[in-house]
């Protein structure tokens, strides 16, 4: 099993895909000739041509609506938004078109199309480039959203996505393309629903989604280290659905949970995750469940407010500690 | 076009004339809800453009003024007026309304509601037409409103761009809603707006059935000939307001008379009966035997047809037993 990074990952999948099916295809902004702001995309516009590895106008919802009406004669375009901000403006087609043809077509017609886009705060990029926009998608019926926290699930993830036939929107972070990690050297695919267990407990669930799986991971080794709490962390790769038996799985055993998201808490993936909980396992729960969040503000450039805004792994390390009283 | 053609073409676009009226009256009989988007007043643009294509194979898609352009490509009559009143036998189960009239199966790729919603669904046909190497082409059929949208310029901008079969008909029936082109629009003559994309363009006439036949046999060959895009303007008046919940108090009568007295449908009835083709009581026959098959036909179907079942709600949101949703190997 080799170790990469998170772009070749993301690269191989791309490759492997567009080499098996020839309708496969993949748009975005500087994605082709200039071979991708994160490199996912890399060499393929010379391997496959201009008509597959298509660079786009900076027209979101245009090129996304384009995409959209491809994947319904067939086409499986893979599109990259370079940022989540910029997907703001695709809203509109990726909500209103691909979510939503399946049902008001009587299933005649569907978008099997994937969307992948970076989001997060990353190196002071300030209010319009920091968005974590997963909550929004999460919340419409007709699109899958995954978000893959490590290589392998980013490569595992896109396999599946290229070849199932709803809509997937895949949640990427600006500041783990070069993070390393194993991935299968046979093919591999990782399902689109469910959760992974990144790490047994039987003191606390942490769940964590993408970046803040990492975060979780490092506080886990602050609590076992210094405060002999032995934390278990549940990675939501899948954010819609929400693996709802995972969830409460892990918290029969556990009884505590803390959810950690680097997004602001309202609406979120913690409200959620909480609901869960109350719905699925409520008489098993010790402790009321708590939410480490963003704070609820525009993201700020001075790299002290922003490192002030968002969570880190010591945060969560104090919430656990309130939560037992250690 | 010759003779039987036009005859033809009178018989299709009365009946979709008559369907329509018939829809208005299931309305207010409120066997039909939510929104109902009539076409009266506009049938030569959908019957001009589509008989000069191939219905049943080229792509067509608009926005949710969609009955009768889904019944030219050849859905049938039931399962729309089924669908209008939300049966399951409907073309989209109950699921869609009249907004959202699909039938895949004969190349209708849908009704959309977001105004200027298709432009690059449509777009993305014709890339995937091309991508595959057939001959049909891509037909978007949206009013001049939806030329204020943004995905108006971005859809003709890739278009063009990448030279995709697609025609863009403009169906310009003055009014967005119940605000007049003018009050909405810098540029008025909408064939004009799109020069700005090095797109060929031209404008016609929409209430002569023999004129958008003639400019859209051009505008379809230029576009399958792999020529790139094509945008027509029809110049058109529908004759209800935008929706059945448009009080229509924006217009004058005088102006509606104006359009009125340049019918689609009558024009080419006078045409025809002044070349002697048919008779005033051929006409008449005609038109009892269109209201007796909407009556007994196609309004009996849909007012016998079953519901959807309740326990049926969440069906067609994602897809069903997809293998790939568990990792392929399940």
């Amino acid at each position: 099993m080799a170790q990469i990074m998170y772009w070749e990952a993301l690269r191989r999948a791309h490759d492997e895909e567009m080499d098996r099916d020839p309708l496969v295809i993949c748009m975005g902004e500087d994605i082709g000739v200039a071979g991708g702001t994160y490199k996912a995309t890399k060499g393929l516009y010379d391997k496959y041509g201009a008509e597959r590895v298509i660079d786009t106008p900076i027209s979101e919802n245009g090129y996304t609506g384009l995409g959209i009406g491809a994947s319904f004669l067939g086409v499986r375009p893979i599109i990259e938004i370079m940022s989540v901000n910029f997907a703001w403006l695709a809203m509109d087609q990726l909500f209103n078109s691909a979510a939503k043809v399946r049902y008001m077509s009587g299933g005649q017609l569907t978008a099997p199309l994937v969307v992948r886009s970076a989001g997060g705060t990353a190196h002071q990029l300030g209010a319009q480039h920091s968005a974590r926009m997963e909550k929004v998608f999460m919340g419409i019926a007709g699109l899958r959203v995954v978000t893959p926290s490590n290589p392998r699930q980013a490569y595992g993830l896109l396999k599946s996505a290229v070849r199932c036939d709803d809509p997937v929107y895949i949640n990427e972070h600006e500041l783990m393309y070069n993070m390393k990690g194993e991935v299968p050297d046979e093919e591999y695919f990782q399902p689109l629903e469910g959760s992974e267990i990144a790490r047994e407990g039987s003191d606390v669930t942490l769940f964590g989604y993408n970046i803040s799986v990492h975060w979780c991971l490092q506080a886990a080794q602050t609590l076992a280290k210094e405060h002999a709490i032995n934390a278990e962390v549940v990675d939501l790769f899948a954010l819609s659905p929400l693996d709802r038996s995972g969830i409460a799985a892990s918290v029969r055993k556990t009884h505590r949970a803390v959810i950690v998201e680097e997004a602001e808490p309202a609406v979120g993936v913690g409200a959620e995750v909480m609901a869960i909980i109350n719905e699925e396992c409520f008489f098993e729960l010790d402790a009321a469940p708590l939410r480490v969040s963003a704070a609820n503000v525009p993201m700020p450039y001075n790299h002290g407010l922003e490192k002030a805004a968002i969570p880190n792994a010591g945060d969560v390390v104090a919430a656990v500690r309130k939560m037992l009283g250690k | 076009m010759n003779v039987a053609d036009k005859k033809r073409l009178l018989r299709e676009m009365l009946y979709a004339r008559r369907f329509e009226e018939r829809c208005y009256e299931a309305y207010v009989e409120r066997k039909i809800g939510g929104f109902l988007h009539l076409y009266p007043g506009q049938e030569a643009c959908c019957h001009g453009v589509l008989e000069a294509a191939r219905p049943g194979q080229d792509y067509v898609i608009t926005g949710y003024r969609d009955h009768v352009h889904a019944i030219k490509c050849g859905a049938d009559p039931k399962e729309v007026m089924a669908e209008l009143y939300a049966k399951e036998t409907g073309s989209s189960k109950g699921r869609g309304g009249s907004m959202h009239i699909f039938d895949t199966g004969h190349h209708f790729m849908g009704g959309y509601a977001l105004v200027g919603g298709p432009f690059p669904l449509a777009a993305g046909m014709a890339k995937a037409i091309k991508m595959k190497g057939g001959d049909e082409i891509a037909i978007c059929f949206l009013g001049d409103a939806a030329n204020n949208q943004g995905t108006f310029h971005e859809s003709l901008n890739m278009a063009k761009l990448w030279e995709l079969p697609v025609l863009y008909v403009c169906e310009n029936n003055l009014y967005g809603i119940g605000t007049r082109i003018d009050r909405s629009t810098a540029v008025i003559e909408q064939y004009k707006r799109v020069s700005g994309y090095n797109i060929p363009s031209a404008q016609e006439d929409g209430q002569d059935i023999e004129k958008v036949f003639k400019a859209a046999k051009k505008a379809v060959d230029y576009v399958r000939s792999g020529n790139g895009p094509y945008f027509l303007e029809l110049m058109t008046y529908r004759y209800r307001g935008h929706s059945m919940s448009d009080s229509n108090a924006y217009r004058s009568k005088k102006e509606e008379r104006m359009w009125s007295e340049r019918d689609p449908i009558i024009m080419l009835r006078d045409r025809l009966i002044k070349a002697g083709e048919i008779s005033k009581d051929d006409y008449k026959a005609m038109d009892t035997e269109i209201l007796d098959n909407i009556e007994n036909e196609v309004i009996a179907f849909a007012e016998s047809s079953p519901e959807p079942r309740v326990d049926e709600l969440e069906k067609y949101v994602l897809a069903e037993n997809d293998p790939w949703v568990y990792g392929g190997g399940r």
